[in-house]
């Protein structure tokens, strides 16, 4: 996770017909920690719907074979249930409850040390990619993260 | 005199918007006239796609439009939509 990056999932885990879990680990130290807050570092909520977000569009990605993209189109009911602190080591789940035409909803959930910090439903437009380089980048993302379906093993 | 389907989509759409319910008559166009942006819109489909069990084919209908193979009103005006969706479950209800 390099949270200056947005690169919010370090390794998929498990892709499923309709459901994904990937893993991330909070860096240790951050830019954004600096601010967020002096002397007590946590990962500001936005950036965990963005871990959420990121982890459903991965799916959404792999089941539409990494031909359309998904862009965030709506959050609903976002909780956060627990602060994320350095090094954290994170679970995030995701499942499509419904295909849409041309556009899809999911529910994420992250956990940490099993218990679940964050939970919300994600509503994303899916359409081609808008630029061939967007499409390369996350590809090569794909092969990083090992995305089943690309090459890579995942890392952090 | 509006059907059941008419209604109901009646409903979602003041659910889901700031359209009045009584706004909604069958000569509305979706967007031009209840002013229904395209988040609100998505809302709107989502919704009808969960009450009807069915799969509103907008991607389809708007490419039709925007290639000018089908006049915008035949899918975004409340009287031609209540009927597309009634057609879209029938169809459904005739694959069992």
């Amino acid at each position: 996770m390099r949270l200056e990056y947005f690169q919010m999932v370090d390794r998929v885990v498990t892709l499923g017909a309709d459901h994904i879990s990937v893993e991330s680990q909070v860096p240790e130290t951050s830019p954004v920690f600096e601010g967020h807050f002096p002397g007590y570092p946590i990962v500001p909520g936005v950036l965990l719907v963005e871990t959420m977000a990121q982890t459903a569009g991965w799916l959404l990605l792999a089941l539409e074979r990494m031909e359309r993209m998904p862009f965030l189109l709506k959050v609903n009911g976002a909780n956060f249930r627990g602060f994320v602190g350095p090094g954290a080591k994170l679970v995030v789940e995701a499942k499509r409850t419904h295909d849409g035409s041309g556009y899809a909803v999911a529910e994420a959930r992250i956990l940490s040390e099993g218990k679940r910090v964050a939970d919300a439903e994600i509503t994303f437009r899916i359409m081609p990619f808008p630029a061939e380089a967007l499409r390369e980048a996350m590809t090569a993302t794909a092969s990083r993260i090992g995305l089943p379906g690309h090459s890579g093993a995942g890392q952090a | 005199m509006t059907s059941p389907v008419f209604d109901r989509i009646a409903e979602i759409i003041a659910e889901n918007s700031e359209v009045a319910h009584e706004d909604i008559t069958p000569g509305a166009h979706v967007i031009n006239d209840l002013g229904i942006d395209s988040l609100d819109f998505l809302d709107i489909v989502f919704a009808i796609d969960k009450a009807f069990g069915i799969k509103v084919p907008v991607e389809t209908w708007t490419q039709e439009v925007n290639a000018g193979t089908a006049p915008a009103e035949q899918y975004f005006v409340m009287g031609n939509l209540a009927q597309r969706i009634e057609e879209l479950v029938a169809a459904k209800q005739a694959k069992g």
